[in-house]
């Protein structure tokens, strides 16, 4: 296969390896250590297609399983890797929503944390496999439905992630200057449905209620020192909010105690070696907590570990220097559970917070905060309400469970409804890092192939694919983005960005990123849109 | 082919590697992006094979897959550079963000190991299947006493199917 072979050759990163060229493993003799031995069809089948000048002979197991995703997340980019690295002929569709991939990856990571945005180049290698095809500015359940997926496709796997936020339901949470931190994370990263957010950056002391990786990240972009900031993709529009932001302290608010902190410890690292800021912990808060976690799991005794060096022992040199001149601070808040959001004296805005004391009724993971009956008020102009994502229905032939929040399945296998999955947030619950939706993906991706396998999905009927989902898209005049115009979109970014010195500006209204490619008349191109053009189409050099 | 060649041109460009620094050296994240060293043939041709070093990966499967790499690679390096069939290995290029290359180590391997940083501690706090003897593969660097070791990938999964391979038969 000379596909592979060229690949082999290049040698270039491993994990960028093409999930569709998956020919180059015949060398590792995986297949005779598994359920395949004694599975003599096959392994003919491997015998004859191994030696070169045998033709392979067509049978019903060639036929092309056609299988769709939707949504173009961290989830639906996993699912497609592993299904295409395992499945030598599967052809696996992604739709999604907007014009542009990688969901959270894109819309969710923290501008300032670049590293963990690396996994798009494996979700572009994926992307540009011949067997795969990315069909942006298509919403699913409204451009064309589940039912007609599933016509389509032999199998339709759902990787739409939590597009919406846990609501508070307190009094006062629609006053302005209360905002979901997913939208104010949506409003700095980009996403377009929260580029008009404008949040009121006014107020010296912002509240954020929850203890979770969530809450740090909008923390830590509140505090950051803006000339680090500026380096980073943060949009043009957050970053000049942020430059004349009056916020000089951030609290973080939970309902139970510093055992139950839901945040991982590289992110409270980063909070205590921010530039510019110092922590403010109150050690009554950590006393005696050394010996509470003797026999806590790891993780969580090395984050309990930080916070208590933090709040009670003498700073490094390091921390030490930073402390001292820091003009902004944090801290952490427990025990503490919000009653209602204090209306200014026109009732239009939000001036301070009520809250429940609470303590801990039982330990460990599974405490549940009861109120004491005491109450205490903060004065915040700024409340940003972090208590989680939250995955929403699709449509009524899609089972939901509500109480969860999520698609009932087994193993990614819907309930209930043959050739119908899921995978990551939508599948599990909005929680985990980047390797847990990895596996979790890899996982469901596994349950396809296995009941492929097993006959369950019923290839021997042959689907068309995006090609009827072509001519329903037409019919309802909706334009998909294909992947080569994301990339267009991709390279006017960057070049965007580069003028300001920062890896990419993103666009952030989609009839832009539409002008940009041909799919939106020109007559309405903004301002904006022209300068994009010239961007785009100059060269750098020219200009010195 | 030339779907191989622009997908090679694209990693080559895409690729971010870790140099590895010598003992005592800061190796947090700051110390990362350097760019990818490559050599030509010719500089393949002369390089002493006393630099080179043999390691052993026993896969999630219990395949055992082997692997030459030069002194000072790191794990990552040597899985990428020799096309090693491991899932999802290495997410984040290296750059310390993810626990996907988390490799379990011989006892008496480990021992030898340079120092663990906060860093790299706190990603192996995320890891699955975390040991007594875990290390993230970017961040450990081929040394002569390293020659024949062998590591393991831990499972990832928490079911325990056995994964299904249709890519090559079907």
């Amino acid at each position: 296969m000379g596909a592979s072979g060229g690949w082999r050759g290049a040698s270039a990163l491993r994990c960028l390896r093409p999930a569709g060229l998956a020919g180059r493993a015949w060398g590792h003799g995986a297949p005779w250590g598994w359920a395949w031995v004694g599975w003599i069809p096959c392994l003919l089948t491997f015998l004859l297609v191994s030696c070169p000048g045998f033709k392979r002979p067509l049978s019903t197991s060639e036929r092309v399983p056609r299988i769709c995703i939707v949504g173009s997340g961290p989830a639906g980019f996993y699912t497609a890797q592993h299904l295409l690295k395992h499945h030598k002929l599967a052809r696996v569709d992604i739709y999604e929503k907007l014009p542009v991939p990688f969901g959270l990856v894109r819309f969710g990571v923290a501008p300032d944390h670049p590293e963990v945005k690396n996994v798009i180049n494996t979700f572009t290698q994926t992307a540009q496999s011949d067997r795969c095809s990315y069909y942006g500015n298509v919403t699913v359940g409204k451009d064309v439905t589940v039912e007609e997926l599933q016509q389509a496709y032999h199998a339709v796997v759902l990787s739409y992630g939590a597009e919406d936020n846990r609501i508070l339901g307190i009094p006062g949470e629609n006053l302005s200057g209360v905002y979901s931190a997913r939208a104010f994370v949506g409003w700095y990263n980009g996403l377009p449905e929260n580029r008009d957010l404008k949040p009121d950056l006014s107020s010296k002391t912002v509240l954020v209620l929850g203890q979770g990786n969530v809450a740090l990240d909008v923390a830590r972009i509140l505090l950051t020192p803006l000339d680090l900031l500026r380096k980073t993709d943060i949009t043009e529009g957050s970053l000049a909010a942020i430059a004349s932001s009056k916020v000089k302290r951030v609290w973080l608010v939970g309902r139970r105690g510093p055992l139950q902190v839901a945040f991982t410890i590289k992110e409270l690292r980063e909070m205590v070696n921010l530039p510019g800021a110092r922590p403010i912990l109150d050690p009554a808060d950590f006393a005696g907590l050394r010996d509470a976690i003797k026999d806590v799991p790891r993780p969580r005794k090395r984050l309990t570990e930080l916070m208590i060096k933090t709040a009670l022992e003498k700073p490094g040199e390091k921390e030490a220097k930073i402390w001292a001149s820091a003009t902004r601070e944090w801290g952490l808040k427990f025990l503490r559970s919000p009653l209602e959001i204090l209306p200014t004296a026109d009732g239009k805005r939000a001036r301070g917070i009520r809250m429940a004391v609470t303590r801990l009724e039982g330990s460990g993971e599974s405490a549940t905060a009861v109120p004491t009956g005491e109450v205490e008020e903060l004065e915040c102009g700024l409340i940003l309400s972090s208590i989680g994502y939250r995955s929403l229905p699709l449509g009524s032939s899609v089972p939901f469970d509500r109480k969860h929040g999520i698609i009932p399945n087994h193993l990614g296998r819907v309930q209930g409804v043959p050739g119908l999955y899921c995978s990551g947030w939508v599948k599990r619950g909005p929680t985990g890092v980047i390797i847990t939706t990895m596996n979790d993906s890899f996982d469901t991706a596994q349950s396809v192939l296995e009941d492929l396998q097993a006959g369950m999905l019923n290839v021997s009927n042959t689907k068309e694919g995006f090609e009827s989902v072509r001519s329903i898209l037409q019919s309802r005049g909706v334009h998909p983005v294909s992947f080569s115009d994301w990339e267009k979109i991709d390279a006017a970014e960057v070049a965007r960005g580069q003028l300001a010195g920062k890896p990419r500006e993103k666009i952030v209204d989609p009839q832009e990123m539409l002008q940009l490619i041909g799919l939106a008349p020109f007559h309405s191109v903004s301002l904006k849109g022209k300068t994009l053009y010239s961007v785009l189409f100059f060269k750098p050099n020219e200009r010195k | 082919m030339a779907a191989a060649g622009l997908l090679g041109a694209v990693a080559t460009l895409a690729s971010r590697r870790l140099l590895c620094a010598p003992p005592g050296a800061a190796r947090g994240r700051a110390a990362v992006l350097g760019p990818a060293r490559r050599f030509g043939a010719s500089a393949r041709a002369w390089r002493s094979s006393e630099d080179k070093v043999t390691v052993h990966f026993i896969n999630r499967d219990g395949d055992k897959l082997t692997a030459e790499g030069k002194i000072g690679d790191s794990l990552l390096d040597v899985v990428v550079d020799s096309n090693l069939d491991i899932d999802g290995f290495g997410a984040c290029e290296g750059t310390l963000a993810c626990s996907t290359c988390h490799l379990i180590f011989e006892d008496q391997i480990f021992k030898k190991l340079d120092a663990v940083t906060d860093e790299e501690m706190d990603m192996l706090d995320l890891a699955y299947g975390l040991t007594e003897t875990s290390r993230l593969g970017c961040q450990i660097c081929l040394k002569k006493f390293m020659n024949n070791m062998t590591v393991r990938v831990p499972e990832a999964v928490a079911d325990v199917r056995q994964s299904i391979d249709m890519s090559k038969n079907s």
